[in-house]
């Protein structure tokens, strides 16, 4: 009855994203770039070690504007990876799993991420200017 | 590893394009996923034109109105048209759904159908489930005791009886599982929301004697723990069910049962 050249039914290619897919999707893709901030970081701590000339190539580095946009990316993804995990342990008790229960939370985690990654620019840069 | 893209001889094709009908002031474009076993060519998404001054309301009514005015080798499943049986399950408008419970209104523009998304296609929007079926069969959906069988029907207080609400109800349709990104990477070992969502009714019941023998049969990397909460599952349930918390449900008895 089967035959070998049934095609396969058309998946990604014609799904709607919606907010339930994209922040599980979002919550992987930030998890695979915090394992590579996370080689920046070791990056910076080698060069506390190795001496000033090193140290002031990596400060110069994550003081460029690609420094900079890889630190705030960087800096997103850890919060939006947090916050959507805290998300995902309330789900591990059984909570929250009714449809607008799971979009509120969505949104919450998505206003979180974006303010507290706001919130540390504006207070790194402050720090940064002295005041 | 997943596949995100399609295999080769499943890339869709610009199909033909249907004659609009005459002296229609009120017409809706159709493009639906063809695909026949005969043809030895790739699929592709043949537009037609209606007139909805002159077609029923749901989606089934406009796939009905085709077959029987337009081209008689459109080919689907449905029966009860009224979202009982399950049958016409498909991808609409980029969901799945229920095509006689979907609104052709609530399409926004032209209304695209194809069929349950990551399946093996028999023909145009017709799936084979086979699979899908074989899993419901693994999990046993029957009640399972050990007891002696009392004199008469085995007895349910309402607050148990309460408990299988939210998940009697669910058709087998698999609108949910074919939504999930997991399902379409591992259905062959994982089991998708569907068959999770049946195998917590058994689980739920009050009567059902096999609860640890059932759990066992779930403790597994894919079969149960391939879910990672994604939600399209309960999104895309045109009955309104939750399997994403029928499955957290299970995992959580798996963590209960070992404390």
């Amino acid at each position: 009855m089967a035959t070998d050249n049934r095609p396969l039914s058309p998946h990604l290619q014609v799904y709607r994203p919606q907010l339930t897919s994209v922040l599980s999707i979002l919550h992987r893709a930030t998890g695979i770039l915090l394992t590579i901030g996370t080689l920046l970081l070791v990056w910076w701590l080698i060069a506390v070690a190795a001496g000033p000339t090193a140290f002031d190539t990596v400060q110069n580095f994550i003081g460029s504007i690609i420094g900079q946009i890889l630190l705030l990316g960087w800096c997103f993804a850890f919060y939006y990876h947090m916050c959507n995990g805290i998300r995902h342990l309330v789900w591990d008790t059984g909570r929250g799993f009714e449809l607008t229960a799971a979009y509120t939370s969505g949104w919450l985690v998505v206003a979180a991420s974006v303010a507290l990654t706001a919130f540390s620019w504006i207070a790194g840069y402050a720090t940064l200017r002295g005041l | 590893m997943a596949e995100f893209t399609l295999p080769k001889n499943s890339r869709v094709i610009e199909g033909k394009k249907w004659p609009k009908p005459e002296g229609a002031s009120n017409t809706k474009a159709f493009k639906i996923y063809r695909w026949s076993p005969d043809s030895g060519e790739n699929p592709r998404v043949d537009t037609y034109y209606l007139d909805l001054d002159d077609c029923g309301p749901m989606v089934l009514d406009a796939l009905i109105k085709i077959k029987n005015d337009v081209d008689p080798t459109l080919t689907f499943r449905r029966s009860c048209r009224e979202g009982v049986c399950g049958s016409c399950a498909m991808n609409i408008d980029g969901t799945n759904t229920l095509a006689c419970t979907k609104y052709i209104a609530d399409a926004k523009g032209d209304v695209r159908v194809y069929p349950l998304p990551h399946q093996s296609v028999i023909k145009d929007l017709v799936p084979d489930q086979t699979h899908f079926f074989a899993q419901y069969r693994q999990i046993e959906p029957w009640l399972k005791t050990d007891s002696q069988p009392p004199e008469r029907e085995r007895l349910q207080s309402p607050e148990d009886r309460a408990k299988m609400d939210g998940m009697w109800e669910c058709v087998l349709c698999a609108c949910c599982s074919t939504s999930c990104p997991s399902y379409w990477w591992n259905e062959d070992r994982y089991l998708g929301p569907a068959i999770l969502l049946q195998a917590y009714r058994w689980l739920a019941d009050s009567r059902d004697e096999a609860t640890g023998d059932r759990l066992d049969q779930l403790e597994d990397p894919f079969r149960l723990y391939r879910c990672h909460t994604i939600m399209n599952c309960t999104r895309t349930c045109p009955k309104s069910l939750n399997p994403a918390r029928a499955i957290a449900e299970i995992k959580k008895m798996m963590v209960e049962r070992r404390v």
